[in-house]
């Protein structure tokens, strides 16, 4: 059964298999470190061993006597080349901005900090050439803890004599209403009838750990006098704009390649050092340069994600009707402020009324630079923390109000037919059905029985116990109206762009802005395109990825690429069958409006043998022997979309969770996710990113969290101490779709690559809670690992004694 | 990341091993499956002059019955031991904690010999054959010895093999009649080391307990023998109170290191329950 | 020495000590003079080009260079290239011709068992081993048998369907 021959209806909706899968199977790929061109200079970067020093003095040339060394550079040689690392987002008129050179100037300020390069001919001499750089640092103290860094006093990761504010706030970001839109006003209307649960959530560091190490090859060798630089990152066209921005480069004589990228999750949505190392380097030289990172130096310079400190309070009356939501956060910038990491918080900034109702809602947040890793996004960006923040809070709410967790989110969730909705935080939700997917979820999870097992692990004291974690989550996706993002002071738009081309031979040449990197979008791409054209999937291929033959677009981030691309790809095809019906008309003899476009060909209204198919009319545009006057040659359309707003796709995710109460350990025993993403484009794929969605999430709850020592030094600096959990860790899932279509989008799709990192991880952590709340616990510390599962049964039962 | 450049000889025979490791001095090491010793030369935390590759000498592979024991060449890897019939039948302590050693691809290429010498405190494989009380059949400059396994654990990552010498096989006594057995590993996800581990075997007798070894890992800078619960449970019933009170005193005499994993406090209370645990499956109560 | 594996008869590099081993990889036999440091996954992807294989770590965790040594799926990135001498060395380029896939990649592909596609030839790898030993696994089995992979885009059920689906294929070509 080969389901990609099939022609026959729209393409959309039907679980093809990916036509990407061919050449990735049989190990024909293309990665970035695949790429060895003739006379490739290695490069190895020599990362600082401390969390914070001044560098007194740096060497660099006991390495060139190694053998095959060509060069060597630290800041000074580099001089000028040494370029600045942009941040796109100042959140606030005040933020502080401190430099971020390529390589460190005078001082380092995290584990892993560049400090120097080795350039030789084999990636071998250049790290054997790197012990050979004498450096000598003056170690400063190192401030790891977000809180501490705020103290009066504290060591400042930039300080005064650096140029900048002398203080670790990095900035201060306030949505605080007044009068009767404030917190306070409203739980003092509500008087005695108020209920105020106030706790403090940790969302601790995680990292994005995609399979493909980072990797760049800057060739200075292209076609005339362009430098093209292959590079496994998430967004060329963005890098493209900003390596010209820093490097001084023409940008006209820039060529970006994302060739075969192995994963990102946000990780990979980024401009790197290395990056403009690499292209520096190599336009210095004349020569290609090429830097692959090993997964040590990948643990302490890939941008970290998450990492909050979460004070919420939540107040509703007595029978459960919510009124309001506070939330201070204290967020973690890392020791620089790379692409957009101060604006992560505030992507969850909206999202922490998620699905309720309330008339009061206060945010704040404090970026806070402390001595570690830089962070950025990681799949969700904001989004999962919020999500975690009221997932966690509305079952604390229930259980201080004797309510069923489950009754308490119904009663304050928006109902379908309340659709459109704007909500206390200003978005305005365009569709949902949060009682269909409660509803699937219930039925597919068998929530009443496990109750009933639940009720009786309790009563026969089972070491074993049983809880159930709800997660009602809905997120905001796809990258998104340039307008709002202007708004927000973000220095980039969230348009996308199209251009289908039919090719004399009748194939479609779709090209695209978003840059996939294991999404799977030459398949679904080819479906929305297909379900348009009438032309068969495999007769359309996707170009994506490389500046020089898709140079429009805002690349893949963000759950962005079906939301927002989806548009452009709509519309574009769309316009190449109104160029087509012009020719087609001419080539019948008819008025255009006389024309079906039906199955890929035009029919002649009430004489369907008269036909013309798109090939065919493509042809005629290609010899253009005989085109109607006015019309150019060729048979292409483009599309440029810039969303009216961005889509919000929702679910309901049950766990059922086990806890060894003896050893802490806890298993998911079922764990089922209902989704909504709206029209589906390809089931199949959607199953996929809800299943790694799912296990990121998951494994931000159980085993994944980044740990510093006092000093700065990054203790899970290795896959073996970082732990990733595998097929061996995880169960299967039970999963299913209602579909609510987005209102706003015109393919009536929302995202869903972030959904399920976005949604299970409260609900793992409500369901552990659940075991153990007759024990007194309240909240238990991620990851949940056995010890801390342990160790939150001990202090609870400390407590009761 | 990549090793430091070194030199490599691979021996046919141990004298020549032996040999080699003397005309390489300190910097020499020795290399078998090499899955404890990649790591540590990829991320250059260790730089050998040379490297003697013990893999062909053929005397060091198999197992083979020898009586009263079974004699293992220290060439075998952690998936032959788990899954030889002479190992399941006579050691299945052995086989078992083997099986739980790291994952599939490790096993194929890790060797007991190897896994033993490298004598990590969060190795499986060092408990067992302390458990089993093994002896370690060692070569150097002065000819064969033999040393027990309870004096072949030194330190961290330290036995009591000289660096001129190189670990040739592993004498296993073989259990008899009446033994059960159990490895209780407990870790974080299915690759990690262990947190704690508990090796357990138990003698049966009507009812009763007659013999108990239990050995544990990761609870001091060596595999370390619980023998407070051994002789609570010699002579006592075969029954899950039994093995509960025995237990309790699983941690005394340990000393657990506190780390990302676990703190030491949390390591003496796993050490009780899964001792718990493990002499409960041994024992097949 | 410009790099570090000559095909030969280069003559070895005066620098560096070299050993000269035979390889056959995927049938096809190699003798070459590489340092005793080079790691087989290295020769594999840079000295022999066979670029399916790839590396995620320097901690023997990801499982992303498994390839098969005689017959034993091994990680290659913790394996010298010299410790390979005499022996064969399996890759995912050895699976299958460009035509005709292996019943794995059939169901790596049937069940969308992969999204980037980095992790694939190692589980596929690692699932060969499993198969050939065990051609009716439980999805429990199967899950162990690749504890050593790590995938970070699927959550690894697909996977397992892929294989589980291979394995019913290849039972059925078997009977």
């Amino acid at each position: 059964m080969t389901e990609t021959m099939d022609v026959t209806g729209s393409a959309i909706g039907r679980p093809l298999r990916r036509k990407e899968d061919a050449r990735l199977l049989h190990g024909q790929t293309n990665w970035t470190d695949n790429i060895q061109l003739a006379g490739t200079l290695h490069m190895a970067v020599l990362r600082s061993p401390m969390a914070h020093a001044k560098i007194a003095h740096i060497d660099v040339s006991p390495a060139l006597e190694r053998p095959h060394v060509v060069a060597a550079f630290s800041a000074k040689e580099l001089g000028e080349l040494n370029g600045a690392v942009p941040c796109v987002w100042p959140v606030t008129d005040d933020i502080q901005m401190p430099p971020f050179h390529a390589l460190a100037v005078d001082k380092v300020r995290h584990v892993g900090d560049c400090v120097a390069v080795v350039i030789a001919n084999t990636k071998y001499a250049a790290a054997d050439a790197l012990d050979a750089i004498d450096v000598d640092y003056e170690p400063l103290p190192a401030v790891i803890d977000m809180e501490a860094a705020l103290k009066q006093g504290s060591v400042a990761v930039h300080d005064a004599a650096d140029g900048s504010l002398g203080t670790n706030r990095c900035y201060d970001f306030p949505l605080k209403p007044t009068g009767d839109g404030s917190f306070e006003a409203a739980v003092k209307a509500a008087g005695d009838d108020a209920v105020v649960v106030k706790r403090r959530f940790i969302n601790q560091r995680i990292i994005a750990g995609f399979m493909e190490p980072r990797a760049v090859v800057a060739s200075p060798m292209g076609m005339s006098n362009e430098m093209t630089v292959w590079s496994a990152t998430q967004i060329p066209h963005v890098l493209r704009v900003l390596l010209a921005l820093v490097t001084g480069l023409p940008e006209n004589t820039l060529r970006i390649v994302a060739p075969d990228v192995g994963g990102g999750f946000g990780g990979k949505l980024q401009l790197y050092r290395e990056e403009v190392l690499a292209v520096q380097i190599a336009r210095h030289l004349g020569r290609t340069v090429k830097w692959v990172e090993t997964r040590s130096e990948d643990m302490v310079s890939s941008h970290h994600g998450r990492d909050q400190i979460q004070d919420i309070q939540i107040a509703a009356t007595k029978d459960g009707k919510l009124i309001g939501m506070k939330v201070d956060l204290l967020a973690n910038m890392g020791a620089y402020l790379q692409i957009i990491t101060p604006g992560i918080p505030l992507l969850g900034m909206f999202m922490f009324p998620a699905i309720y109702k309330m008339d009061a809602y206060e945010f704040s947040c404090t970026g806070v630079f402390t001595n570690t890793t830089p962070t950025d996004a990681i799949r969700g960006a904001g989004r999962p923390e919020a999500t975690y923040a009221i997932e966690r809070i509305m079952d604390e709410l229930a259980a201080e109000l004797g309510m069923d967790p489950l009754k308490l989110r119904e009663m304050n969730w928006i109902k379908n037919t309340e659709f459109p909705y704007t909500t206390v935080a200003g978005l305005a939700y365009d569709s949902g059905n949060y009682e269909a997917a409660t509803e699937r979820a219930l039925e597919l999870f068998g929530y009443d029985e496990l109750r009933a097992e639940q009720e009786q692990r309790r009563a026969s004291g089972d070491p074993v116990q049983l809880g159930l974690g709800i997660s009602t989550f809905t997120e905001m996706c796809g990258l998104a109206p340039s307008r709002t993002l202007g708004a927000l002071k973000y220095v980039a738009g969230g348009w996308e762009h199209c251009t289908i081309r039919a090719l004399p031979t009748g194939k479609i040449e779709l090209i695209t802005g978003t840059s996939p990197h294991g999404q799977g979008h030459e398949t679904a791409w080819s479906q929305i395109a297909s379900s348009i054209l009438g032309v068969p999937v495999d007769d359309i291929e996707v170009v994506h990825g490389d500046t020089g033959r898709a140079p429009y677009g805002m690349d893949t981030y963000g759950s962005r690429s079906l939301a927002v691309g989806g548009q452009a790809i709509k519309k574009a095809a769309e316009r190449l069958v109104e160029k087509a019906r012009i020719i087609a008309a001419h080539q019948l003899e008819c008025s255009p409006d006389d024309l079906d476009f039906i199955q890929g060909e035009f029919r002649v209204k009430g004489d369907p043998a008269k036909a013309q198919p798109l090939a065919a009319v493509a042809f005629e545009a290609f010899t253009a022997h005989n085109l109607p006057d006015g019309v150019e040659p060729t048979l292409q359309a483009e599309a440029t979309v810039d969303p009216n707003d961005f889509s919000y796709p929702h679910g309901t995710h049950l766990a059922a969770m086990e806890v060894d109460v003896e050893t802490g350990k806890v298993k998911i025993r079922k764990y089922v996710a209902v989704d909504d993403c709206g029209v589906q484009v390809n089931p199949l794929i959607v199953e996929g990113q809800v299943h790694g969605g799912l296990v990121c999430g998951i494994a931000q709850a159980l085993y994944e969290g980044v740990e510093y020592d006092s000093d700065g030094n990054l203790l899970t600096a290795s896959l073996a101490d970082y732990l990733i959990p595998s097929a061996a860790d995880l169960p299967s899932f039970i999963t299913d779709r209602t579909e609510t279509p987005s209102t706003t989008n015109p393919l009536g799709t929302k995202g869903i690559g972030e959904a399920g990192a976005i949604a299970s991880t409260p609900a793992i952590i409500n369901g552990i809670v659940d075991a153990l709340r007759p024990m007194g616990v309240t909240d238990v510390k991620m990851p949940a690992t056995p010890e801390n599962v342990w160790r939150a049964i001990q202090a609870a039962q400390g407590g009761a004694q | 990341m990549i090793p430091v450049a070194f030199d490599y000889t691979k021996p046919s025979t141990v004298d020549e091993a032996v040999q080699a490791l003397i005309a390489g001095g300190e910097d020499a090491k020795v290399i078998s499956g090499g899955q404890s010793l990649m790591p540590v030369l990829r991320l250059r935390m260790a730089a050998p002059s040379v490297l003697v590759d013990v893999g062909g000498i053929a005397e060091m592979n198999g197992v083979s019955d020898d009586g009263d024991h079974l004699l293992i060449g220290s060439n075998t890897t952690h998936h032959d031991v788990m899954n030889n019939a002479l190992v399941k039948q006579h050691a299945g302590l052995l086989a078992m904690t083997a099986a739980t050693v790291a994952d599939p691809q490790i096993r194929h290429r890790g060797t007991l010999g190897g896994s033993l010498a490298h004598a990590d405190p969060a190795g499986d494989l060092p408990t067992a054959a302390l458990a089993l009380e093994c002896v370690m059949v060692a070569q150097g400059p002065k000819g064969r010895r033999e040393i027990a396994a309870k004096d072949f654990f030194v330190d961290y990552f330290t036995s009591a093999l000289e660096s001129d010498e190189v670990l040739v096989a592993i004498k296993v006594p073989k259990m008899g009649d009446g033994w059960g057995y159990h490895y209780e590993k407990f870790n974080r996800t299915a690759q990690a080391w262990a947190t704690v581990g508990v090796a357990a075997a138990v003698k049966r007798q009507n009812g009763t307990i007659t013999e108990a070894r239990v050995a544990l890992t990761n609870m001091g800078p060596s595999p370390i023998r619980a023998s407070s619960v051994e002789s609570a449970l010699a002579g006592a019933s075969a029954s899950a109170d039994a093995i509960a009170a025995a237990s309790t005193s699983a941690a005394d005499g340990t000393r657990p290191t506190s780390d990302l994993h676990a703190t030491a406090e949390f390591r003496e209370h796993l050490a009780r329950v899964l001792t718990k645990r493990a002499v409960a499956q041994a024992a097949g109560v | 020495m410009t790099s570090l594996y000559e095909e030969i008869p280069a003559a070895p590099p005066a620098d560096v000590p070299t050993r000269r081993v035979t390889i056959t990889v995927n049938g096809d036999r190699r003798t070459l003079d590489i340092e005793p440091r080079l790691l087989l996954s290295h020769l594999i992807r840079q000295g022999l080009q066979l670029t399916g294989t790839h590396m995620g770590c320097d901690t023997t965790g990801c499982g992303t260079c498994t390839v098969l040594l005689n017959g034993r799926p091994v990680k290659s990135c913790t394996v010298l290239a010299v410790q390979a001498d005499g022996r064969e060395v399996e890759t995912v380029e050895g699976l299958s011709s460009a035509q005709q896939l292996h019943p794995l990649q059939e169901g790596f592909k049937q069940e969308h068992g992969l999204q980037c596609g980095y992790c694939t030839p190692g589980m596929m790898m690692a699932a060969k081993a499993l198969l050939e030993r065990n051609p009716n696994p439980t999805e429990d089995e199967v899950r162990w048998a690749l504890s050593g992979n790590i995938c970070r885009c699927t959550g690894y059920q697909n996977i397992v369907k892929a294989v589980l689906w291979a394995a019913d294929k290849m039972r059925e070509q078997e009977g």
